[in-house]
């Protein structure tokens, strides 16, 4: 049955599928799986209907455990359903998983495999994922590329239902869940067809009901438990036999064949290569390359892993083989070999195959490349005289030596594809543009396109790579690019940064937006760039594509202009038809939207085939451009020889010696990497600045400081370094600078929207102003130079309490990867200069683990003493638990310190002792003169031989106060944590935790939660979030005995330093939620901190502190210091942010009847609070 | 007493309309209107820039922050059907009609002339029994004529009027040349009514904040002069209806305009200031007003002391100036 061709990646092929298939979806965002819940939801939110006509249940829950509980009673009470995960998701779902198998359920759980956190995360693809599943009786089906996904989620689908055994449906996380390939559709009729209803009928049929009541979930003893389990034998004897008929069956209605082992090669083979997953398709081409060659080579796709067929395997293999390399995308440290190879040498004794040889190998973790050239090295090593028994392909290991080398220059691609490669912003539409390329070639021709994206790990100025095939065969190569025919670099300022150009094959075109004309585009190479276009006679294209969009309307989006150019130099469409083709997609993309936009665009497509130019290669020599240093001069060796090639993107190239051994780095590294990717910078009038430090407390990215210093200490600085008198008057006899690092400035304009000074002539005007950096980029280097060798302000002179104080305090969060105007880093910055120098942090994955813990450089730092935070990331779900284990850790030390201490007073002197006992350690004077006892103390301790004194020495540290401080998003603390937190919470230790709210989970791409406000659209909630937000500080309230504050920066400031304070000296739990404004709200991030103060001033949000020692006093505990008003004109804070306004314009009766609701909440919660702030604990009442 | 009076063909139960505000956003509201005796409601008005505008922030926020960071393509759902055109005012159109007996007049605030006659099209569609055309304009560029501004006006009259059938009328502002004569090309372009006039919102100076603030500020009763002023001047030398807003706060305020030749009297500010429920206090001084002076219908009086029909012709003109100035004898 013929079937017509769609241009999807697998997530959405696969939940197209499981969503047809479906009655229940319990769905949870994790990367990379998160888009198959996000289309599922999306589905059920548009009506559409699964293959019976009903639409599905699609239920976000509270965190991958609890969408496998309720997938688990789904199930149990009679319906199909499914869910979709990734990671740490599928090891959450691991318990109900045993169950569901145990009660031989039909189910099926699409996983993008993903790495799992280890040493480090990783959000990127391997099999330790599915790996960890595999002892749970789960079926597990492979896929190996975008069209398997789809087809095999629905053989899945068939093959659970008929076998009963539930399935894990797995593809390559990345590698195939965000492959984006023409694949044949899989119509209704076929899944209607594939699928048996009588199976269907019988899971019914089964299901708990009242009507036909039985008992599941007994317990079980010695006697019964073990024959129980081998009764399910039977059915797992029957499911290699189901899936291959299921597939077979599948064949007839498509035309495309499945082997569950399936080998494809030489008929001959003397070397076989076992594999699973994406990797089978670059052995297939490179075994096609290589016996073309005449080469004896084959390989055995391993598609059906769980349960493990050893005779269908055996039976797989061509009887010629003598050699075989299994190759495992997962590494099992300990083992005897990596879970496939075990499995692989089990079944070849079992299936008297034992004679081969076997050698086993580790590839491809965490997304690593593996290329044909790789796979060479494999068959490479098969042939040689000694193979190494296990070994890994991809990476240099120079410790271990089990790494195998290959020949990166070794390609198995032919000249019938058309290879493309575009580097861009991710804010400049580069991959919108390329998306839609592929749409319109593989929409309007019969060739087949392939599209893979490659973006770097920072959240503002991130750079991503695009790679596009286009062929006239489906295109199997799962690989990146590293021979293009053409290659479009989207910005300039990559130029000298990134050496692109050897990624192009010799004749190829590069493309470059620059605004540097024909003529003048050559000087501005790099003298390497220029060799390799002469090496390669490259043909060199340049546009000004930000002027043209710029010209045409079209702002900072040179989308358009791009792909308008690389479709005219291309050749890869008829330059007239392919400019048509980008007219009618134009058209099709805007034209319900706007007539005007259609219009700009069209222009600007005419505009840029006029404002093309190629560029004549001088035929001497010429003036060249300097290379850009990865990272700054100075930079410590580690940084230089580690850090700095992975922020030239040549990680892959380092060796394994190069890396810790335990995934601990140093910190303080971002202040290396100067980015430079503001435009426009802000630039200090201080004629203007009335000194306030509002700029510096708001700037994410910590950016802008101030320091007093003597007079005599500008003899020596920069002639555009700029000064002042000092407002204050304890600063009286010394100057004032405030300084911007324009390198590290992301450029989002925060400190000018909150900077309350103006001109007084020119009111427009304030005392920070943006300005163009080109101008005065090289003097604000020097500038900044000299700033930082001023010396910090005496933390013991600081006034506790000012923000215009307290901001001279060195932050010790800086430069950090967030999103440009990011609304949660500025709290960050605050608790790293309050507590910094004496900080543990446990920090739960989410947007603050990636901006503070994401390679290759980092923004935790440390001081000039070499203190600052220590940090780490634990899990999503057990981020309380983790800092409550510090907080307990670092106590007992404490405790166990003291006594000996006390044990010790005789020998180390009785005044030293109880001086460091009795130490209040209260402010930061406090501190200090503790941490100087404790320097005493250590060299009495080091002179004592006594055992005692040696076990103190190692614990004296712990005499000093440290702060613990737990910090997470409120995907974290609302939802997966929530029970830990409260928890950890009712302990009553002493530990601080900090929310940073955006309402919902922002790091992987806007999903609700339960902080969702009432309204709101998000992910997960298409139609608006019809439930009020959880109260959680409320929550917390009620134990009594928790410090709890509701802080907005951008409504209150000082309120928000005042909660701060409270909060770390309170002696127990406390509580922040910091209201964080996000890109996810849909707002001018330059205005963020006035969305924040209307939400207050709406009474959206309420700011208010609890405290428990004010009820200890008598006093009413809870402080409102919000408004003291009711709630009014909420809709109309509402409709500034794009979340609330396009509930408004998709479905507008229902946005006001929930804005209704939402003011109606604001009010009643209001109420609430303004009663309890009148309430007096009892014994004062 | 017969209070009935005729505005754009529509029989009106009395002289009180309500003019264009946030009174009638709301089904309620438009309820409690005609409950308080509004003989029409004229709607807040379509502002076809805050259409383009939403139109725009949503596009630009929905693709702002895509395809940039591999954990998240995108932070929004894909939502297809927007509506981005005036479907939510035009449901309102239809409920107001379906809910309440009076007239319902919208209003649209245009700035293309593809926007107004589209607009004004589904405006038609809707059933709104008539059009109000708000034609707010502040022409700042110096480079622009006072002539160019006048002749957009009648080019967004003639374009609406050939548009549409239901009557149309047009809100403006006073400041023209020669009112009467920009009056009078409306009228000759087809206008059903004239409102007279339109408010000029002024910004305010935050001296604290040193910003230019928007700051609406509700009509005075002084603001009645300057429409009483014109409606004398064009009563009974147009054939266009006559609508009178601002500074209508009493009886007598509406009792003068409808003598200079208002049609209607239109309330806005007075009904912030004093409640809704001040259109029956207004209708009931007016009655009594007429009662004791016996006065039997508004038509009656309607245009008594227009320039033509009083006493005093000059009393609009530059001898009245003179006349005020050399009397005024100051504190």
């Amino acid at each position: 049955m013929p079937t017509p061709f769609q241009i999807v990646d697998a997530n959405e092929a696969v939940a197209d599928v499981a969503y047809r298939l479906s009655e229940v979806v319990a769905i949870y965002p994790i990367t990379p799986s998160s888009a198959m819940g996000e289309w599922a939801d999306q589905w059920a939110s548009e009506g559409r209907g699964n293959i019976w006509g009903d639409v599905p249940s699609v239920l976000e829950m509270q965190s991958e455990g609890g969408a496998a509980g309720a997938i688990h009673g789904a199930l149990q009470a009679g319906s199909l359903a499914t869910t979709f995960t990734a990671s740490q998701g599928l090891l959450l779902m691991i318990p109900n998983m045993y169950k569901i198998a145990g009660e031989l359920t039909p189910a099926v759980f699409h996983v993008a495999a993903r790495s799992l956190a280890t040493h480090a995360l990783s959000i990127f693809g391997d099999h330790g994922d599915v790996m960890a599943a595999r002892a749970t009786g789960w079926a597990m089906l492979a896929s190996n590329s975008v069209q398997e996904a789809g087809d095999f989620a629905l053989i899945a689908h068939a093959a659970t239902l008929e076998t009963r055994v539930p399935f894990v449906h797995f593809f390559d996380g990345f590698r195939t869940s965000h492959e984006i390939n023409k694949i044949s559709t899989l119509p209704d009729a076929v899944v209607r067809e594939l699928i048996d209803e009588s199976f269907v009928e019988a899971h019914r049929a089964r299901a708990l009901t009242p009507d036909r009541p039985v008992l599941r979930g007994t317990a079980q003893n010695p006697d019964v438990y073990f024959q129980s389990r081998e009764a399910a034998n039977p059915f797992y004897d029957a499911v290699p036999g189901v899936v291959q008929t299921t597939m077979d069956r599948f064949a007839k209605l498509t035309g495309r064949a499945y082997k569950i082992y399936e080998y494809h090669g030489a008929a001959d083979a003397d070397r076989v290569v076992v594999v699973m997953g994406s990797g089978a398709e670059t052995l297939h081409a490179t075994v096609d390359a290589l016996n073309a060659g005449g080469a004896k080579t084959g390989v055995l796709k391993v598609r059906l892993y769980r349960p493990f067929d050893a005779t269908l395997f055996c039976a797989a293999l061509p009887k010629t083989t003598e050699m075989i390399a299994v190759l495992d995308r997962t590494k099992e440290p300990g083992s005897a070999g990596e879970p496939l190879f075990l499995d692989a040498v089990a079944s070849l004794q079992r299936g008297g195959r034992s004679d081969l040889r076997v050698i086993g190998g580790i590839y491809g973790l965490s997304s690593k490349e593996f290329t044909p050239a790789m796979a060479k090295a494999v068959f490479d090593e098969l042939a040689g005289p000694a193979p190494k028994p296990r070994f890994t392909v991809g990476i240099e290991d120079d410790v271990t030596h089990l790494s195998l080398t290959y020949d990166p220059a070794w390609s198995v691609e032919g000249d019938e594809v058309v290879r493309a490669v575009f580097y861009g912003l991710g804010s400049d539409g580069t991959v919108g543009a390329n998306k839609n390329t592929i749409h319109i070639i593989g929409d309007h021709t019969e060739s087949f396109v392939q599209a893979y994206f490659v973006y770097d790990s920072k959240k503002s100025g991130a750079m991503t790579v695009s790679h596009l095939r286009f062929g006239p065969n489906p295109i199997r190569a799962p690989y990146l690019i590293e021979q293009a025919g053409f290659l479009g670099c989207h910005q300039t300022s990559f130029v000298g940064r990134y050496k692109m150009l050897r990624m192009l094959a010799p004749g190829g075109v590069f493309l470059l937006n620059t605004a540097a004309g024909p003529l003048e585009a050559w000087e501005t190479l790099p003298k390497d760039d220029q060799d390799e276009i002469r090496a390669k006679k490259l043909r060199f294209f340049v546009i000004d594509a930000y002027k043209v969009a710029r010209d045409n309307g079209l702002g900072g989006r040179i989308n358009t202009v791009m792909q308008a150019c690389f479709f005219s130099i291309s050749g890869v469409l008829p330059k007239e038809k392919a400019v048509e083709a980008i007219r009618e997609s134009i058209r099709e993309a805007y034209g319900k939207k706007s007539e005007e936009l259609v219009q700009k665009n069209l222009r600007a497509v005419e505009e840029s085939l006029k404002n093309l130019h190629q560029v004549v290669v001088p035929a001497g020599a010429a003036k060249s451009a300097p290379l850009v240093p990865p990272v700054a001069a100075g930079a410590p060796g580690f940084v230089r020889d580690v850090l700095g090639p992975v922020c030239a993107g040549e990680g892959d190239r380092l060796p394994v010696s190069a890396f810790p051994v335990d995934g601990a780095y140093p910190t303080g590294t971002a202040q290396w990497e100067k980015r430079g990717l503001a435009q426009e910078v802000p630039v200090w009038d201080e004629s203007v600045c009335i000194q306030c430090a509002k700029c510096v407390i708001v700037c994410p990215h910590a950016v802008i400081r101030p320091k007093v210093y003597a007079p005599e200490l500008l003899d020596k600085a920069p002639d555009s370094f700029k000064s002042c008198d000092p407002k204050d008057r304890e600063w009286k006899g010394l100057k004032y600078t405030l300084q911007v690092s324009v390198e590290d400035c992301t450029g989002c304009g925060i400190c000018v929207d909150v900077c309350p000074a103006r001109n007084k002539s020119e009111t427009k005007l304030k005392a920070l102003n943006m300005r163009p950096i080109a101008p005065i980029r090289e003097d604000e280097k020097k500038n900044w130079e000299f700033f930082l060798g001023l010396p910090e302000v005496d933390r013991g002179l600081i006034k506790n309490g000012s923000i215009r104080h307290e901001q001279f305090q060195r932050p010790l969060f800086e430069f950090s990867g967030a999103c440009s105007g990011c609304g949660e880093t500025p709290y960050l910055k605050l608790l790293s200069q309050l507590y910094g120098d004496r900080l543990l942090i446990a920090n739960a994955t989410g947007c603050s683990s990636i901006y503070g813990g994401n390679l290759p450089t980092t923004p935790w730092a440390k001081n000039d003493e070499g203190r600052g935070p220590a940090w780490a990331n634990s899990l999503f779900e057990d981020n309380a638990e983790f800092g409550l284990g510090m907080r307990l850790s670092v106590d007992q030390q404490t405790g166990a310190a003291r006594e000996l201490l006390k044990r010790l007073a005789p020998a180390v002197g009785e005044d030293l002792a109880r001086a460091i006992l009795d130490a209040t350690q209260k402010d930061e004077a406090g501190i200090h003169e503790q941490r100087e006892r404790v320097v005493v103390l250590k060299k009495k301790l080091a002179s004592l031989k006594d055992a005692k004194a040696r076990r103190l020495l190692g614990l004296a540290d712990a005499l000093t106060r440290k702060s613990v401080w737990i910090v997470g998003g409120d995907g974290w603390a609302y939802d997966i944590g929530y029970g830990g937190l409260d928890h950890v919470l009712a302990s009553g230790r002493n530990v601080k935790v900090l929310v940073l709210d955006t309402e919902v989970y922002s790091n992987t791409g806007g999903q609700k939660s339960k902080s969702t406000p009432r309204g709101a659209v998000a992910k997960f909630s298409s139609g608006g979030n019809p439930a009020a937000k959880k109260d959680l500080g409320l929550m917390a309230m009620s134990y009594g005995n928790i410090y709890v504050a509701s802080v907005a920066m951008g409504a209150r400031d000082e309120h928000t330093l005042k909660a701060f304070l409270e909060a770390e000296a309170y002696d127990g739990p406390a509580l922040i939620i910091a209201y964080s404004h996000c890109i996810a709200h849909g707002i001018d991030m330059r205005t963020g901190m006035q969305n924040q103060k209307a939400a207050a001033d709406t009474g959206k949000l309420i700011l208010y502190r609890y405290s428990p020692e004010r009820a200890r006093a008598g006093d009413a505990p809870l402080t409102l210091d919000s408004k003291p008003t009711r709630p009014a004109g909420l809709g109309a804070y509402m409709a500034s942010e794009n979340r609330f306004q396009m509930l408004l314009k998709s479905k507008p009766e229902e946005a006001k009847a929930l804005f209704d609701l939402a003011q109606e909440d604001a009010r009643t919660r209001w109420d609430l609070y303004e009663y309890l702030s009148q309430r007096k604990p009892h014994a004062a009442a | 007493m017969d209070l009935t009076t005729t505005y754009l063909g529509l029989k009106l139960r009395t002289p009180l309309v309500c003019s264009a505000s946030p009174l009638s956003e709301t089904l309620d509201g438009i309820r409690r209107l005609e409950d308080a005796g509004a003989s029409a409601v004229v709607l807040s008005s379509l502002f076809e820039e805050q259409l383009t505008r939403d139109r725009d922030d949503l596009l630009a926020h929905l693709s702002a922050n895509t395809d940039a960071f591999s954990e998240a393509q995108s932070f929004f759902p894909a939502v297809e059907n927007f509506h981005w055109g005036p479907e939510s005012y035009l449901n309102h159109i239809r409920k107001a009609k379906a809910a309440s007996r009076i007239p319902i007049i919208a209003s649209l605030n245009g700035t293309s002339l593809g926007g107004w006659t589209s607009y004004a099209r589904d405006i038609q569609s809707a059933g709104a029994d008539a059009l109000e055309l708000n034609i707010y304009c502040i022409p700042t560029d110096p480079a622009v004529p006072g002539s160019e501004v006048e002749r957009v006006h009648v080019d967004i009259l003639t374009a609406v009027r050939s548009a549409v059938s239901i009557p149309v009328a047009v809100k403006l502002a006073p400041f023209f040349s020669n009112m009467a004569s920009m009056a009078k090309r409306l009228d000759d372009a087809g206008a059903g009514a004239l409102v007279l006039f339109n408010r000029f919102y002024q910004p305010d100076f935050d001296l604290e904040r040193l910003e230019v603030r928007p700051n609406l500020l509700l009509s005075t009763p002084q603001a009645l002069r300057l429409p009483l002023h014109w409606t004398a001047v064009l009563s009974g030398r147009i054939k266009a209806d006559l609508a009178a807003t601002s500074g209508i706060h009493t009886a007598m305020d509406s009792l003068k305009l409808l003598m200079a030749g208002a049609t209607t009297t239109m309330l806005c500010s007075a009904l912030y200031k004093f409640g809704i429920e001040h259109i029956k206090t207004i209708e009931a001084d007016i009655t009594r007003w007429m009662t004791e002076r016996e006065y039997v219908s508004v038509t009656q009086l309607r245009g008594s002391m227009s320039q033509r029909n009083c006493a005093d012709p000059s009393a609009f003109e530059r001898q009245q100036y003179i006349r005020t100035l050399t009397t005024y004898k100051g504190l």
